[in-house]
């Protein structure tokens, strides 16, 4: 069997020792075309900078053993005031070949052209990031990710606030990378648009709730429960550990028998 | 004409080394003022070159009105204050805002009580609004070093540290070189502004650094078309602030930075994305 793309075990993830993902353990195969879906809060996008390692781990380990992986974060984090082209944005995807310092060239400029033209905005190059519509500007992102050519790709709610058509198209590039037998990972709320194209599905509210086929994980029961997720932050959850100090330890969740 | 805009240079060196400091300041201060704008810390720019004011008192109270212990001093303070002003703002509950307005109303308060610990007025005032009209050889070298180090400087990490102002998530996940290009940036700037005190004092260095980049940004577009005009604007502003200095016998270092306030007032105002043009509705438009 080959090894796993990404590998987790028994990891927790959170902020300030509260835990967004909890004790997860599990493994994307190589190839594998994964949606983690959950309601707000359950943790999906931890999980996601946690794989990137810009979040450390309250304990377990998250292990890849490749490195070439590339990441579509949340828009909110893009500032589209920012005095930059669609070209500015998508020469980004270039970075783990350029670098800091190392010049564009024009086969660069090519591969830019030819990106954009996939994502269906030929021509778009010099228009101002202010510009863009929504589903525009994602597809300027994806034309980023086409750039960056990695083995393993992460996508935080690609599709939110994005029209149908616009959905249609990026969902294309989705399964052509699929198609070419690379990891991708989306963080998705349309659950018919993960049963129509996810082979697998992760099911999170915190705890996860199934991992695997998505007919299977995404059955009327699991939904439910993970409807069911404790909402509230409990300020005074006891610590998981007694012998855990509270630096590197994580809150338990009151009432939860484990 | 000539007895108004050439005479005054051809004449005396000391306005000559003015315009010289001056130019060689907006060369670099510009394109630092832009990065400071963009980046949402112009609030930071003011705060740190008010900074500077007590550390180059405690250089004053030292050796009086020389040039390096004066520097050293500001330049410390400086760093202190950026540091200080991220690790409070990161740490606890007070927004960078206003812990940055506590420092620098702290920094202000206490530089002007060392200062008249042993000083006169006059001190006070070269100190708080500089004497561009008085720059000796150690300050324009000063001023020299500083712009050939920021300029260098600014293009070893402009790439990390544009990608880091405008997708800093992203650039998180490609490469770690956001934090030090921030870094290196701030360090950039507060050598800035203490080279930028030496003419236009401690309450004006910041403005040759933001007036410029605010005003370019009402006429383009493009990053590298709002850091050329900007340094324009600083030089055009830098000329004309001490030709009226001149003319009408004002204070030289306010008059740079009024100049500057000028142009600033006249984009926003008249600029293709100011309050009157922005605002008028397009007459024509495109078929696609």
């Amino acid at each position: 069997m080959t090894p796993p793309a990404i590998a987790i075990d028994d990891v927790t993830l959170g902020y300030d020792g509260h835990p967004a993902v909890h004790h997860l353990s599990g493994s994307f195969a190589p190839g594998s075309l994964t949606a983690v879906v959950g309601p707000n809060g359950s943790g999906k996008s931890t999980l996601l900078k946690g794989i990137m390692g810009m979040l450390p781990t309250l304990g377990g380990t998250i292990a890849l053993p490749q490195r070439d992986i590339a990441y579509l974060p949340q828009r909110a984090d893009l500032d589209r005031e920012f005095p930059a082209c669609v070209t500015d944005l998508v020469m980004l995807g270039l970075w783990a070949e350029r670098g800091n310092f190392a010049g564009i060239g024009g086969s660069d400029r090519q591969r830019i052209a030819a990106a954009l033209a996939t994502v269906g905005l030929e021509g778009y190059g010099r228009r101002g990031l202010d510009t863009l519509s929504g589903g525009q500007l994602q597809r300027t992102l994806f034309a980023r990710l086409l750039l960056q050519d990695a083995a393993v790709i992460l996508l935080d709610e690609p599709f939110t606030g994005i029209d149908e058509s616009t959905v249609a198209d990026l969902m294309r590039l989705v399964e052509g990378w699929h198609a070419d037998g690379r990891t991708v990972i989306a963080v998705l709320h349309d659950l018919d648009l993960v049963r129509r194209h996810f082979p697998k599905t992760l099911l999170l509210a915190r705890e996860p709730i199934g991992w695997g086929a998505t007919e299977e994980v995404l059955s009327p029961d699991n939904l439910k429960r993970a409807r069911h997720m404790p909402a509230a932050w409990d300020e005074h959850a006891p610590w998981h550990d007694g012998q855990t100090p509270p630096a590197t330890g994580h809150d338990h969740h009151a009432g939860h028998a484990h | 004409m000539w007895d108004l805009f050439i005479a005054p240079f051809t004449e005396f060196a000391f306005m000559r080394r003015a315009l010289a400091g001056a130019i060689i300041l907006a060369v670099s201060a510009g394109p630092l003022g832009v990065f400071l704008m963009l980046r949402r810390m112009s609030l930071a720019g003011d705060a740190m070159s008010h900074a500077i004011l007590p550390g180059a008192a405690a250089g004053f109270l030292v050796s009086g009105l020389a040039v390096l212990p004066m520097t050293l001093g500001g330049f410390a303070a400086g760093i202190i204050v950026a540091l200080l002003s991220g690790l409070v703002s990161r740490n606890t509950v007070l927004r960078e805002d206003i812990s940055l307005a506590a420092l620098y109303l702290i920094s202000v308060a206490l530089g002007v009580v060392l200062i008249s610990l042993r000083g006169s007025n006059v001190d006070l005032l070269h100190v708080l609004f500089g004497t561009v009209l008085a720059l000796d050889n150690d300050a324009l070298l000063l001023i020299g070093a500083v712009a050939s180090l920021t300029l260098v400087g600014l293009a070893l990490i402009w790439r990390p540290l544009v990608a880091d102002s405008f997708d800093p998530a992203f650039l998180r996940s490609v490469s770690r070189a956001g934090q030090p290009a921030h870094m290196v940036f701030l360090g950039l700037v507060v050598l800035n502004l203490v080279a930028g005190f030496q003419a236009l004092g401690t309450l004006l260095a910041v403005g040759l650094m933001m007036l410029p980049a605010a005003a370019a940004r009402f006429w383009v577009r493009r990053l590298d078309a709002i850091v050329g005009l900007s340094v324009l604007i600083a030089i055009a502003a830098s000329y004309l602030g001490l030709v009226a200095s001149f003319a009408w016998n004002l204070a030289s270092g306010p008059a740079i930075i009024l100049v500057a306030g000028a142009f600033y007032i006249v984009s926003l105002l008249a600029g293709p994305r100011g309050v009157l043009l922005g605002r008028l509705p397009a007459r024509r438009h495109r078929i696609a």
